[in-house]
């Protein structure tokens, strides 16, 4: 997968879990929770969709990294480089 | 006429499967909100309910003349809203409206409010002229608070702090917590902020269509998910070898599975379902450490067929004490009751009233009585409910024609809950609940606990939080389960 892939998925997980908010104008360097109301259940959410549909599990201590859209696409890409777009 | 005799009692486990990923223990909308989760997920689930009808406390039930009663709902924050479109379905979430008037009646002051931050700073000033840098503080203090706050403040030092002396403030602050979770001034601030800050967020919320609506929904959606329920059926023993779950028996059936969420209370789940051998000695002295939280006293009244009720708000909070005071919240002596209206809005088309009076209650009042005296006090409960609502509803006792009361007695015989608590425990419950995983393989409990993870938003998120641990640990057994593609 490549970074603009990557970066695609988290907008498609997002806009699951947002379905009201606007993601399309997402700034890759600040915070998501200060662009669109996301809580901690929402969090989990992307935690859990990315378990669901890649098998990566992010361990609490990483959670940190999901929280801009760059730090998502930094975070996940090594882990999701050698997986082919899913069908 | 002639009944077969010695018919075979129906058989609740019929066609049940010889294993699953998940036994859920327990249908209240944590357990349900958590197998619906897992078998989207992917795992095979099995949910095991005692009782014939599913929800746990989350119910209700009919009479004749055809009255519908709810029991807890009286209302909720509007997260649920956002609950039940993520973990349930669209069609449910917008079912959700808000209750626009919220009532207090008592000795100190009598108010409307929408129960709302806005709403709630302009009383603050105006009817109890509070300074609005202070009330902001509040606000801000309160919604800072989380789980990682140090939990040496109670909640009535954080009043203490805010509004010394303001017993009045005091009182309008915390008794729609106290019905809401039975929270005391005594308890940890940071449970208080965390629910007070939910339920400010926006107002009171309830469901469109009555919780018989609701929970049959949830069904259907469980259903479609490929959950196997079965109601009817008793979870008597979680199996445990070698520090990890084997197994359950239902019914006296035997079970496999791989991992167990209970619904449970959480002292049943560890000390009888499970048994306290399987656990290290340290992890049982905080068990015993935990406290139960009260239970509750309900009146139910059924409006005839014809009859109306003037508008005199959706949740009234009235109470005859001086002050706010935990104690005369719990006494059998009632002092304060929270009423429900319920018009026929909450069930479009059937032109129905209802009124539910609840009281938070101590079951230690209720369990030892004879039989002929348990009769009494109810009847006594009834009337003097209906005394009360006087004052709101004249002439109640002709617009009525179904009046019944129900006890902490009751509400253990239909969820099983010791005593008959009906907001889970204290707040040092949610560690123990946490940390059953670490102590057993496999073993996880989900439900009212803590305060924080009580009530409908807080049951059904911890249904979420505990369902994500469940999917972890399954999908350590099976690495290469994907459920759906992106
Ligand atoms: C009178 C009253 C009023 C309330 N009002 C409100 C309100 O207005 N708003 C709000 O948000 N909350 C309210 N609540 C609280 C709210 O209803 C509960 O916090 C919530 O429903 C609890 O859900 P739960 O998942 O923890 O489980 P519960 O509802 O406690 O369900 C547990 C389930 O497990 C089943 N079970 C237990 N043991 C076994 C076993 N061994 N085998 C099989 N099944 C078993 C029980 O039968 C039950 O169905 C109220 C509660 C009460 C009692």
């Amino acid at each position: 997968m490549t970074i603009d892939e990557v970066r695609q998925i988290i907008l498609n997980i997002l806009a699951d879990i947002a379905p009201d908010e606007d993601i399309s104008s997402i700034d890759d360097n600040t915070k998501l929770r200060d662009q669109i109301d996301l809580d901690s259940m929402d969090f989990l959410d992307i935690v859990m969709e990315l378990r669901k549909r890649f098998n990566i599990e992010v361990p609490e201590k990483d959670y940190e990294h999901l929280a801009t859209m760059a730090g998502c696409v930094s975070y996940l890409t090594p882990l999701l480089k050698d997986r082919p777009l899913a069908s | 006429m002639n009944k077969p005799p010695n018919k075979p009692p129906r058989d609740w486990l019929k066609g049940v499967l010889s294993a699953y990923d998940t036994v859920v223990i327990g249908s209240g909308l944590a357990g349900m909100t958590s197998a619906n989760l897992l078998a989207k997920m992917g795992h095979k689930v099995l949910l095991a309910e005692h009782h014939y009808n599913m929800g746990g406390m989350a119910t209700w039930f009919k009479r004749k003349g055809g009255h519908i009663m709810d029991i807890s709902l009286h209302g909720f924050p509007c997260g649920m809203i956002k609950t039940l479109r993520k973990y349930w379905t669209q069609d449910i979430s917008q079912r959700v409206v808000q209750l626009k008037n919220v009532r207090f009646d008592n000795p100190q002051f009598s108010v409307n409010t929408s129960f709302d931050k806005i709403d709630f700073t302009h009383i603050l000033r105006e009817r109890f002229g509070i300074m609005k840098e202070v009330i902001d503080e509040f606000f801000v203090t309160a919604r800072g608070m989380n789980f990682y706050d140090d939990l040496v403040m109670t909640t009535r030092e954080l009043f203490e702090k805010f509004f010394p002396g303001r017993t009045d403030v005091w009182r309008f602050l915390m008794e729609p917590i106290t019905y809401a979770n039975g929270s005391t001034l005594d308890d940890p601030a940071l449970t208080y902020g965390i629910v007070f800050s939910n339920f400010m967020d926006k107002g009171v919320f309830t469901y469109q269509g009555g919780t018989d609506h609701l929970i049959k929904e949830m069904k259907q959606e469980l259903l479609r998910n490929g959950v196997d329920i079965r109601t009817h059926c008793m979870v008597e023993k979680i199996y445990v070898d070698d520090k990890t779950v084997q197994g359950v028996r239902i019914n006296g059936q035997d079970i496999q599975c791989r991992s167990v969420l209970s619904n449970s209370n959480l002292l049943t789940t560890i000390e009888q379902l499970t048994g306290e051998e399987h656990f290290d000695p340290e992890f049982i002295e905080e068990v015993k450490k935990v406290r139960l939280n009260n239970s509750s006293c309900q009146v139910y009244m059924g409006i005839k067929k014809g009859e109306t009720v003037p508008h005199v708000g959706d949740l009234l909070f009235s109470s005859e004490a001086d002050e706010y005071c935990t104690d005369k919240i719990l006494s059998k002596d009632i002092t304060s009751r929270t009423f429900s209206f319920y018009y026929p809005e909450i069930r479009p088309g059937t032109n129905r009233y209802s009124i539910v009076s609840s009281t938070n209650a101590r079951y230690q009042d209720w369990a030892n009585l004879s039989e002929s005296q348990y009769r009494h006090d109810k009847r006594v409960l009834e009337q003097n409910t209906l005394d009360a609502l006087e004052k709101y509803v004249p002439g109640i006792r002709k617009k009525v024609d179904h009046v019944e009361a129900s006890t902490p007695k009751t509400f253990k015989r239909y969820t099983l809950h010791p005593s008959g608590t009906s907001f889970g425990t204290k707040f040092e419950g949610l560690k123990v609940s946490r940390d059953l995983p670490n102590q057993i393989n496999g073993l996880f409990h989900a439900g009212s606990v803590g305060i924080i993870m009580s009530g409908w938003l807080g049951a059904a998120n911890y249904g979420v939080i505990v369902a994500n641990e469940t999917d972890k640990f399954l999908r350590q057994l099976s690495p290469n389960l994907v459920t759906a593609s992106a």
